[in-house]
């Protein structure tokens, strides 16, 4: 983001918070960028002739003699393909020590595409997890959360998805990464050979929190570029949106907004459904797949981020330790893909979603077996099973360390099957049983 | 003479405007931005100044920015063409849109003025007309579609004149009518209407007085709506509200179907409209989609258009109420509709009630389902707008502001839970928790008594409480062990475990059991009930729990099959078969 030639000066700040500064100026138009003190902001609010301006670095160290110019234009990114195998920081500028990206100025945060000209979405994504390509299979024009704990290994997950997925482009948008965990993806991504189909926007804990929110409208201003000048297909991954959404209560508080449930902005829906909805399948071929990490507070999904996001996304992936096994597993019950049907059983084989069903009743009936065993109840035959059945399909599907294909998944499971259960216990349609039972 | 003003704030999409003429609250105005011209509507006004919601993004606009006023509210156009047609939140066409991403202060017509409709008079000169009254007819797909004495018409009116049946375009003169004053007014195939009035061109509102089919079960037989009446869905996410509510549109015993999309997902509003164009009203074989109408306002489309979609749909639905139709109106969801109204009444900094909701929430939205209703038309014919709306609450809670409010204004609750949908149990309606008020209206009752059978509600109240006993049982098992308990419980949970799987239960993406009509749910919870009172005897609870297990899978086979067809008959026989077998 460059500055333009004509800009306007001012050097006398009227307010100060630890977010924004405000001033007497004229001629500013609403989400215009400025520099204060030579940090980067824009504007969030005019009245009359006061402005207020949103300092993404934060107002640490500003004077009100502070100088501020406008650049007369909102947050824009530069697209051209120079952007592939790139790392840039929240304001689009190179953090790879390599040269600045040559390309057109486009805004950041455009329009929406109109709902009448999107495509259902219908190609599969396969991960190599069975516990998302099984139990909840994702499709291309789909967004979806993991839904996990600070500590559970979702980054890694994420990056295995995004590594084995059948896409053009990965657009990687960290917000409050750790250190570590930036370079675990850089490492990640250049170890796998694929560097020239990844783009990272990173803003790591070391930056200041607001930065972070240029960050997913960055990302799928590139995802957009590729998915739709170039009909590619382009799968975004956005780590950690709880950090975003916390920085976006900063803000607000910052400027006085009355906050709604958990401390959060009352337009927090509509703000996280303006990144989310970014997904499409659009008519041209092109598609933008956003897989992103929604981190919880022990579990807890009622809290105000993962609940507004689990009304937006279309499904989430849960990820919790299973204490049985000591695996990290993606929850059968907890997680959903919303998108699943439209490819189970018509892209992927016909006894898919029967499989999925009856593997997933059976570790139900294990849970009871085990509520009845921690309450001192006896046992039955089949419960017993239902327990061994249980620990088998956590390791050999659940599992986030699976990696094999659906074809193999499916097998796995009817030998599951056939090695605890009677085809009636099942309850798998008769002609299925016929085809795949495994003696 | 118009007002106009200029931009002294911006926050967002709330924006100041200094007027310097009179402007009125919900006036319409545009804002010029470089030559694009952005709709917004007033919401407050205070001395010279107005309070203006933008129904766009208000990115690059600036203080001192010129705005013009309108005179006029946000209005719906209504004629023929309205049937198949996707709306955005304003009554933009998308259709007609051509780029792939919405354009800032692109608007669109919502009706195609050149298409030719066959037109049929009804009134001749002379006939002493009001508002609201038919005076011709066009064929909109195989719908008979009014066309009307404009609703703004205030007073008494003469047909002077009406044009013979032929082929107009919307914007013909198909009548003139002389006033009071003896002047003439010319009539046109298509009006305009305010869509945050209520349409009152009927004489009378009565209480309904019959059940609208929609083919669910767990509504229909348990907790049946009224034609005209109110109802909401209230759950978590994942629950299944949206496949509900598709399933109540696509089999909902209504002429017309309005379904608002209001701020949720943009690939639901997708397969509707993949879906729709091919799908078949099972009432009269039609494709679906010519009887829906889509307003699509998505999560990602600007929050000022959301709130104003779910009126513009409303106003939709009155119009062909006022046909003598009954229409369905679906709005998915009305919580992103309050969400709007928070948005706003904060960037307003207006003291807040609960949970940040403006203080008047209760209010607006019993206002709003309080335009549904089945009406008495000027002659004497009756149309009725049936209103299911969705509820997202906070957390899955429903002890917040908009469930709270919803329950004081609607007439039916229909609660998804999020124990049910774990266990897969869909539709997720607790049966115990929900209720439809309707059944305690005489006036329902005795239709029912004369549309199924007398005393059809005492039946329904018998299978409700075997249900809760049911769930009773379950609880004492679940304390005191398997063994713990009389064999009485084991029978009574496994009974309610019966109801639930084969009446609340129902697969809505199976062809035969996601529709059941009405004849074939009475059929069924008979035979049911005829089973609870079977007397059974078991000599221990496993026994009895795969003794209704095998009885469960056998009543599902039926629901799967079609009615009365030799396999229904077939498994109808295995059940008598295996009942005869259990004898004390």
């Amino acid at each position: 983001m460059s500055n333009k030639a004509y800009q306007r000066v001012y050097t006398q700040l009227d307010g100060i918070t630890k977010a924004t500064v405000s001033l007497k100026a004229e001629g500013v138009s609403n989400d215009e960028l400025a520099t204060v003190h030579g940090r980067l902001a824009q504007v969030v609010k005019t009245k009359g002739d006061s402005v207020t301006l949103q300092v993404f670095a934060g107002t640490e160290g500003i004077p009100t003699n502070a100088e501020v110019s406008f650049m007369s234009q909102p947050p824009t990114l530069k697209v051209s393909e120079q952007l592939s195998g790139r790392f840039f920081n929240a304001y689009g500028n190179p953090i790879d020590g390599g040269p600045e990206i040559e390309g057109e100025e486009r805004q950041i945060g455009g329009p929406s595409v109109n709902p009448y000209k999107r495509r259902q979405p219908s190609q599969l994504i396969p991960t190599g997890i069975a516990g998302i390509d099984l139990n909840n299979t994702l499709v291309s024009g789909q967004k979806i959360p993991f839904f996990a704990d600070p500590d559970q290994p979702y980054n890694q997950v994420m990056a295995d998805v995004a590594l084995r997925a059948d896409v053009d482009k990965i657009i990687l948008g960290g917000m409050g990464l750790s250190n570590d965990d930036y370079l675990f993806f850089r490492h990640a991504f250049e170890g796998a050979g694929a560097l020239e189909k990844i783009v990272s926007f990173v803003n790591t804990t070391e930056e200041p929190p607001v930065e972070r929110l240029l960050i997913p409208d960055m990302a799928l201003t590139a995802a957009e570029y590729f998915a739709v000048d170039k009909n590619e297909k382009v799968l975004v991954l956005l780590t950690d949106m709880t950090l975003y959404a916390d920085a976006l209560s900063i803000v607000s508080n910052r400027m006085d907004q009355i906050p709604s449930k958990d401390s959060m902005p009352g337009s927090l829906y509509s703000d996280l459904a303006k990144i989310y909805e970014k997904a499409v399948q659009l008519p041209s071929g092109g598609s933008i797949t956003i897989i992103a990490v929604t981190t919880l507070n022990d579990g807890d999904i009622t809290h105000a981020i993962p609940d507004n996001t689990g009304y937006i996304t279309e499904g989430q992936l849960f990820l919790r330790l299973d204490t049985d096994t000591g695996k990290v597993i993606v929850d059968p019950f907890r997680s959903l893909s919303r998108l699943k049907q439209l490819v189970q059983g018509k892209v992927t084989r016909e006894d898919h979603s029967q499989v999925m069903n009856a593997s997933v009743r059976l570790y139900a009936d294990a849970q009871n077996a085990k509520t009845k065993l921690e309450n001192g109840f006896d046992l039955s035959d089949y419960d017993l099973r239902c327990l061994e059945y249980a620990k088998d399909y956590a390791v050999k599907l659940l599992a986030i360390d699976v990696n094999i294909t659906i074809d193999q998944m499916l097998d796995t499971a009817w030998e599951l099957f056939a090695k605890y259960f009677s085809k009636a216990e099942t309850g798998i349609k008769q002609a299925l049983i016929d085809k795949y039972w495994k003696d | 003479m118009k007002s106009t003003g200029k931009v002294i704030g911006i926050v967002s999409n709330l924006v100041t405007v200094r007027t310097d003429g009179p402007v009125a609250e919900n006036e319409l105005c545009y804002i010029d931005l470089d030559g694009t011209r952005l709709l917004a509507e007033v919401i407050k006004v205070s001395g010279d100044k107005a309070s203006v919601q933008v129904f766009e993004s208000t990115r690059g606009l600036r203080g001192g920015d010129s705005v013009e006023f309108e005179g006029r509210m946000l209005e719906a156009t209504l004629g023929p063409g309205l049937l198949s047609s996707v709306y955005d939140g304003l009554q933009n066409n998308l259709a007609t849109m051509k780029d792939v991403f919405l354009k800032r202060g692109e608007y669109t017509d919502p009706l195609d003025h050149e298409k030719l409709w066959d037109f049929t008079p009804i009134a001749a000169a002379s006939d002493k007309v009001k508002a609201g009254d038919w005076l011709g007819e066009v064929k909109e797909g195989w719908l008979p579609h009014k066309i009307m004495v404009p609703f703004s018409f205030k007073g008494e009116y003469t047909v002077k004149k009406v044009v013979p049946a032929g082929q107009y375009n919307i914007d013909t003169v198909i009548a003139t009518l002389v006033n009071e004053d003896g002047e003439d007014v010319p009539v046109t195939m298509t009006q305009k209407w305010p869509v945050k009035v209520a349409i009152k061109a009927y004489t009378e509102k009565p209480r309904p007085n019959k059940i609208m089919e929609t083919g669910v079960r767990v509504i229909d037989t348990f907790n049946p709506i009224a034609e005209g009446g109110t109802g909401f869905i209230p759950g978590p996410f994942g629950c299944g509200k949206t496949v509900l509510q598709h399933a109540i549109a696509k089999q909902g015993e209504a002429d017309v179907i309005v379904m608002a999309a209001c701020g949720e997902r943009a690939n639901e509003v997708v397969e509707i409209f993949t879906e729709f164009p091919e799908l078949v009203d099972p009432h009269t074989g039609r494709k679906l989609m010519e009887r829906t109408t889509i307003i699509c306002n998505t999560s990602n489309m600007p929050v000022a258009a959301r709130e104003a979609s779910v009126y513009t749909a409303m106003t939709i639905c009155e119009y062909y109420r006022a046909m003598g139709l009954r229409c369905l109106l679906l709005a998915d969801s009305t919580s992103r509709w309050a969400q709007a109204l928070r948005e706003m009444s904060n960037r307003m900094e207006e003291l807040p009630g609960a949970d940040a909701f403006p203080v008047d929430l209760s209010a607006i939205i019993s206002n709003f389902y309080a335009r549904a209703g089945m009406v008495v038309l000027n002659n004497g014919k009756t149309g009725a707008i049936t209103f299911i709306g969705t509820v997202s609450p906070a957390g899955g809670n429903l002890k917040e502001p908009v469930t709270e409010s919803t329950k004081k204004a609607a007439r039916c609750f229909y609660a998804l839970e999020q124990n049910r949908a774990d266990q897969k149990r869909y539709p997720a309606v607790n049966p115990i928790d929900s209720y439809s008020k309707y059944l305690e209206y005489p006036e329902i009752i005795e239709y029912l008594d004369e549309k199924i059978e007398k005393g059809w509600v005492e039946k329904v109240s018998k299978a409700k409480n075997i249900v809760r006993r049911g769930k009773e049982a379950m609880d004492q098992i679940n304390i005191l062990g398997d063994d713990g308990v009389p064999m009485s419980y084991h029978e009574s949970f496994w009974k309610s475990e019966m109801i639930d799987f084969v009446i609340l239960q129902q697969d809505a993406f199976d062809a035969v059991d996601s529709i059941t009509p009405l004849s074939r749910q009475k059929f069924m919870l008979d035979f049911v009930l005829d089973i609870c009172a079977h007397e059974f005897k078991f000599d221990n609870y496993e026994q009895c729990r795969d003794y209704f297990k095998t009885l469960i899978n056998l009543l599902r086979q039926m629901n799967y099959s079609e009615f009365e067809s030799a396999d229904f008959r077939k498994y109808q026989t295995e059940i008598t078969k295996h009942l005869s077998d259990n004898v004390q």
